[in-house]
């Protein structure tokens, strides 16, 4: 690919070089005919090949060094003319083209994307392919150069590319702006690069989300897939041929309504946990059960409708194209008089649901001068009406972009997770509130970060040598403070997963074995700290045992010694 | 009929022709090598190696590399004449005029397997 762009230059080229060593040879070749004259202005033979070469190349090049060797006679004068106006014809015709080409967006292009594929190439780490840096993409994108997780973007927009490379991101980003629903492109984006852990297909476009799945499914089908959609069908689709995670964001909201609505701690511990890492706690939500007014009954309130329903929910619906049977009423529900109408003085909520951003905060706002204590749901369609969203502070907000950066990145970095949360529906709400009460206490108001660790040689090399020798070892021996291990670290480990087996919610007198996978909740920092401890021997000798020796063995040898 | 080919075809002939008519005569010999003939070799080849630039077929890259062989040549070739002429003031002493003739001589072959390569690519073209 390199040398791509090396013969297009000379491909292009080719005129202005041969015209160049046109014009250089007849100038030469005339210098080396024409009469000269010396000193005493007898007539004199012409130049000899190299005093023209020489003549030549310092005059066409505009350096001029004067009529060197001798003076020159009028003939030779009268030829050098011709030559002057020759050679500057030549050498601009070729700086002219080489400026054309520079500046041409094909090989801008070209350009561009061999330095793309360069830096993909020696890529060595484990990396993500990301279809798609819309609203969804730089939210995940930001969350994994934070987690220092490398990934590559294929985006449409060249803006955003742009963008991209504006951002001050830690790690080398190689971004490019080209259509991800081209297998080419994918390809190129290092689809089949031995370190490509996974490809997100999070454009806001289905079809090619669609299209990026089965391409991936086609040309690297060990890679997951995860695919975010809009529509039913597109859904069957993609669930069809095996897309490894599919994200409905319209269909995960209404499930997290339901699911608020008839177990409001679960749904808390659940938020919690698949929240971005180290946010500000989001304000608990406990929305009402009874009669609830739904605005918009497109492809969102449908499926919202039929979620809330089985909730146990009673609704009244207000849609434009409303078909006028029971509880249906014609309109968009930004006036007074058709809320009225639709019964809000006897209804618990009211979900601002159409695909209209100012329609959906008129609603809520209207809604809410009504009756200032209904509880309000919004749906918000774009990402740079956030401001006016956040000042009209509805107390719930559904953000599709959100949705489904939130689950991508919680299913990424921690595939124990999603085990953990698929568990949780077997937890009553009471333990579900005393997990709540943990995870908030152990994060001073921010989110904890869920992470996962195998204790295995390559994850955790120190405490799998040791587990290795036999040594029995609990979890609450381990989860200590590796400055201070009289301090338990503030961490609290939700799954331990050995084999096929599961033990959920461990608690202290758990003793490890080798290669069990854990998924803990704490702050970065602490994950850190335990991870050095998981690392280090030396730190997992003081943790465990206290000893603070050194691993030297000449130390090790002189204290069996001394002893 | 390809005015390209024809261009291109031309000019890879006619530097192999020029070699070949400074390399021909006895080697040590200068009346029987004249500059003018070296000059025009050299213009040539240089004239054929930018035509055979950009084409990425693997018969364009050996064209090209045969060509710059040639171009390598006979550049150390003007350069050794330039030097015995100009820089020591030796002159076309046979031994000198030996060197410059066996240095386009090398540049012969190559142009000669240029010319080669042309006819081969000629033979297989179905076109």
């Amino acid at each position: 690919m390199t040398n791509n762009t090396f013969f297009l230059v000379l491909r292009r080229m080719r005129a202005p070089i041969i015209a160049l060593i046109v014009i250089y040879a007849i100038s030469i070749l005339g210098l080396t005919l024409v009469p000269g004259i010396d000193a005493e202005g007898r007539p004199a033979p012409p130049l000899s090949f190299f005093h023209a070469f020489y003549f030549i190349s310092y005059t066409a090049t505009t350096i001029g060094f004067g009529e060197i060797p001798v003076a020159f006679s009028e003939a030779q004068r009268l030829w050098v003319l011709v030559c002057i106006y020759l050679s500057v014809i030549g050498w601009s015709y070729s700086v002219v083209t080489l400026i054309a080409l520079l500046q041409d967006k094909g090989f801008q292009n070209t350009l561009t994307t061999n330095r793309f594929m360069r830096r993909v190439q020696r890529l060595k780490e484990p990396f993500y392919l990301v279809c798609g840096c819309g609203e969804t993409g730089s939210l995940i994108c930001r969350n994994f150069d934070r987690i220092g997780q490398a990934f590559v973007v294929l985006e449409k927009d060249e803006l955003r590319v742009e963008e991209l490379d504006l951002q001050d991101f830690k790690t080398d980003t190689p971004a490019l702006a080209a259509d991800a629903s081209l297998p080419d492109n994918l390809l190129l984006a290092g689809l089949k690069h031995k370190a490509c852990t996974g490809v997100l297909a999070i454009t806001n476009d289905e079809q090619a989300n669609l299209a990026i799945a089965i391409a991936v499914r086609l040309l690297a089908p060990d890679i997951p897939v995860i695919a975010r959609a809009r529509s039913q069908s597109i859904t069957g689709n993609l669930a069809s041929f095996g897309t490894d995670h599919i994200i409905n964001p319209f269909e995960r909201f209404a499930d997290h309504l339901a699911l608020a609505v008839a177990a409001p701690e679960r749904f808390r511990l659940i938020e919690l946990l698949t929240s971005l890492p180290e946010s500000p706690l989001p304000p608990p939500h406990r929305p009402p059960k009874g009669h609830w007014i739904l605005c918009g009954y497109g492809r969102f309130g449908q499926i919202v409708a039929q979620r809330l329903r089985t909730a146990g929910i009673t609704l009244t619906i207000i849609d434009p194209a409303a078909p006028g049977s029971d509880h249906e009423i014609s309109g968009d529900g930004t006036e007074a008089a058709t809320l009225l109408q639709a019964g809000i003085a006897n209804a618990s909520g009211i979900i601002a649901g159409s695909d209209n951003d100012i329609n959906n905060l008129s609603i809520a706002v209207t809604a809410t001068e009504l009756k200032p204590d209904l509880f309000v749901v919004t749906r918000q369609n774009q990402a740079a009406n956030s401001a006016l969203f956040a000042a009209y502070g509805a107390e719930f907000a559904m953000v599709p972009s959100h949705i489904v950066a939130h689950e991508c990145i919680a299913i990424l970095t921690t595939p124990l997770l999603a085990r953990f949360l698929t568990r949780v529906v077997e937890f009553d709400e009471a333990r579900c509130q005393r997990l709540v009460e943990k995870l908030q206490t152990l994060c001073h108001g921010l989110t904890p970060t869920v992470w996962g660790v195998r204790l295995s040689q390559a994850e955790a090399p120190a405490i799998h040598a040791r587990l290795r020798t036999g040594e029995a070892c609990t979890l609450a021996a381990l989860l200590r403070d590796g400055t201070d291990r009289s301090q338990a670290l503030p961490m609290l480990p939700l799954l331990v997963e050995r084999g096929n087996e599961t033990t959920l919610l461990p608690d202290g007198d758990f003793v490890l074995a080798e290669d069990d996978h854990l998924l803990l909740a704490s702050t970065h920092a602490i994950r850190r700290n335990l991870e050095f401890t998981l690392q280090n021997a030396n730190e997992l000798a003081y943790v465990l045992d206290g000893r603070t020796d050194s691993g030297s063995w000449l130390w090790q040898k002189l204290q069996g010694k001394l002893h | 009929m390809n005015l390209e080919k024809v261009v291109f075809g031309f000019f890879i002939v006619l530097a192999a022709t020029l070699n070949f008519g400074f390399f021909i005569g006895d080697i040590d010999r200068p009346e029987l090598h004249h500059v003018y003939e070296l000059a025009a070799a050299l213009v040539v080849s240089l004239i054929a190696t930018a035509l055979k630039f950009g084409d990425r077929t693997q018969i364009g890259a050996i064209h090209l590399a045969t060509s710059l062989v040639a171009d390598l040549q006979l550049v150390a070739a003007a350069i050794t004449w330039a030097l015995a002429v100009h820089v020591t003031g030796e002159g076309m002493t046979p031994s000198v005029t030996s060197s410059v003739v066996s240095l386009s001589g090398g540049a012969l072959f190559a142009n000669i397997v240029s010319v080669i390569i042309l006819i081969i690519e000629t033979v297989m073209m179905r076109r």
